[in-house]
C-alpha cells in the first residue's frame, strides 16, 4: 500500500490539474459563445449572397469553369483544425475521415493535395508525406474574413487555373455544445445550385458572365469562411467539453485517493495502538 | 421625400441598416445613382467609396470586393469589407500604399503585381473615405 505522504502528493498535483482544466472550460466556454455569435453575424452575408447566385445560376444558361463539372485529375482537400490539442476528438475524427477518404479515393500522392488550416492537420499531413499545397497556422480564435481572404482566394484560382479540378473541404460542424459532426462537403465545382431563386428578375450590369465572374469565386471564399466559423465553434466546444470531462475524472480520482488515505491513515493509527498496547501488555 | 432602405452586409456581419433617399456608388463600368423605385438590378461594385445621402447629410462607406442588389424598395451592398470613415486607421491605410506601391516599383513576376495594385487600391480608397 503507498505511504500516506504518496497518496497526498498525488491528491495535491490531481487538485492543482483539476484547477486549470476547470480554468481551460470556462475560458473556452466563453470563447465558444464568441465563435457562435461570429458564425450567426455571418449568416444574412451568406444567406444573401447565395440568393443571388442562386437566381442568377438558374435564370441564365450563361457558363462558368466553376459551375461545370470536368475530367478530376487532381483533386484538392481543405482540411479545418485546430492548432492546439486538448480538444478531444475534435481533430483525430476530422483528420480520420480525410486519411480514409484519401486512401479510398487514391492511388498516388500525385492526385491530391492537402489545403490546411490549422497546425494539427498539417503536422498530420506532413508526417503522412500527404502533399500540402497550402497552410495557415496560429489562426486567431475568433478569425475576421480579412485573416483567410488570402488562403480562401488562392484556393479558388487553385480551381479557376485547373491545379485542381474538384475541391471537398473537412470541418466540424457545429450542432450543439455537446455534439459536432464531421463534415465532408464537395465546394467546387458548384453543384448544389438549388432554385431556390425568388423569382424576381434583375437587371444585369454589364451582363451575367461578368458578374457571375466575380461573384462565383466571392462566393466560394464565403462558402470557405463559413466553415472555418463553423470549425472554430466546434472547436471551442469540443474543448469545453473535453475539459469538462476531464474535471469530472480528476473529482473522481480526488474522491478515490482521498478514500485510500483516510484508510491508510487509520491503518497507520490502528497499528500504533497496536503496538502501545502490545508494549504494555508485555511489562505486565 | 421617398426613401429606400439600404443594409451593407459583410463575412463579418452586418455594418449598417437604414433608409436613405439615395445611393451612390461606382459600379464596374462607371457611377450609379439608384433612388427610390429603381428597377431590380445586380452590379458587381469597384474598389471605391459608397455615399449614402439623406437630404444634405451624406453617409460614406469604403467598400472592396463587393457588389449591390437593388430592389425597388431596398438596396443591399454585399462586401467583402465596408468600413465607416470613423473606422478607419488612417495611419495604417496609409502605410499598406507605401508598401504596394514599394512593391508595385519593384517589378517581380504578374501575380504579385496585380495583389500589390489591388493593395495599392484598396488603401488609397480607405484614405480616401477618411478624408473627404
Amino acid at each position: 500500500m503507498a505511504s500516506l505522504r504518496d497518496i497526498k502528493g498525488r491528491i495535491d498535483s490531481t487538485a492543482k490539474m483539476k484547477k486549470i482544466t476547470k480554468a481551460m472550460e470556462m475560458v473556452s466556454a466563453s470563447k465558444m459563445n464568441k465563435a457562435e455569435q461570429n458564425a450567426k453575424s455571418f449568416v444574412p452575408y451568406s444567406e444573401k449572397i447565395q440568393e443571388v447566385v442562386a437566381s442568377i445560376a438558374s435564370n441564365t444558361d450563361a457558363d462558368h469553369p466553376m459551375l461545370s463539372k470536368r475530367e478530376v485529375k487532381k483533386t484538392g482537400y481543405l482540411v479545418i483544425t485546430s492548432d492546439r490539442g486538448l480538444a478531444g476528438a475534435y481533430n483525430s475524427s476530422i483528420l480520420r475521415s480525410l486519411y480514409q477518404t484519401v486512401n479510398e479515393r487514391h492511388q498516388s500522392s500525385d492526385e491530391y493535395t492537402v489545403i490546411a488550416i490549422g497546425r494539427m492537420g498539417y503536422d498530420f499531413c506532413r508526417k503522412r508525406n500527404m502533399p500540402v499545397a497550402k497552410s495557415i497556422l496560429g489562426l486567431a480564435d475568433q478569425p475576421n474574413f480579412a485573416d483567410i481572404k488570402e488562403l480562401a482566394s488562392e484556393t479558388v484560382q487553385m480551381f479557376s487555373d485547373e491545379e485542381i479540378d474538384e475541391l471537398y473541404i473537412f470541418y466540424n460542424h457545429y450542432v450543439s455544445a455537446i455534439s459536432q459532426k464531421v463534415t465532408k462537403k464537395k465546394l467546387l465545382p458548384i453543384t448544389d445550385m438549388a432554385n431556390s431563386a425568388t423569382g424576381s428578375q434583375y437587371e444585369y450590369e454589364p451582363n451575367q458572365e461578368q458578374i457571375l465572374q466575380v461573384l462565383l469565386p466571392q462566393y466560394a471564399e464565403s462558402l470557405i469562411y463559413g466553415a472555418l466559423l463553423d470549425g472554430k465553434a466546434s472547436e471551442h466546444a469540443a474543448r469545453m467539453t473535453a475539459m469538462r470531462s476531464a474535471t469530472d475524472n480528476a473529482n473522481d480520482l480526488i474522491d478515490g485517493l482521498t478514500l485510500s488515505y483516510n484508510r491508510a491513515r487509520q491503518a497507520a493509527i490502528t497499528q500504533e495502538i497496536t503496538e502501545i498496547i502490545g508494549g504494555v501488555a508485555a511489562l505486565e | 421625400m421617398k426613401t429606400l432602405t439600404v443594409s451593407v452586409v459583410t463575412p463579418d456581419g452586418p455594418v449598417l441598416e437604414d433608409s436613405f433617399e439615395m445611393v451612390s456608388c461606382k459600379a464596374e463600368n462607371g457611377e450609379l445613382g439608384i433612388l427610390p423605385g429603381h428597377i431590380p438590378l445586380v452590379a458587381p461594385l469597384a474598389i471605391n467609396v459608397v455615399r449614402l445621402k439623406n437630404g444634405s447629410d451624406v453617409q460614406k462607406l469604403a467598400i472592396s470586393g463587393g457588389f449591390l442588389e437593388v430592389r425597388p424598395d431596398k438596396v443591399t451592398i454585399l462586401a467583402q469589407s465596408a468600413e465607416k470613415p470613423s473606422d478607419i486607421d488612417v495611419e495604417r491605410a496609409r502605410k499598406a500604399k507605401e508598401r504596394a506601391e514599394r512593391r508595385l516599383q519593384s517589378k517581380q513576376d504578374d501575380v504579385d503585381f496585380l495583389r500589390a495594385e489591388l493593395a495599392l487600391k484598396r488603401a488609397a480608397n480607405r484614405i480616401d473615405a477618411a478624408q473627404r
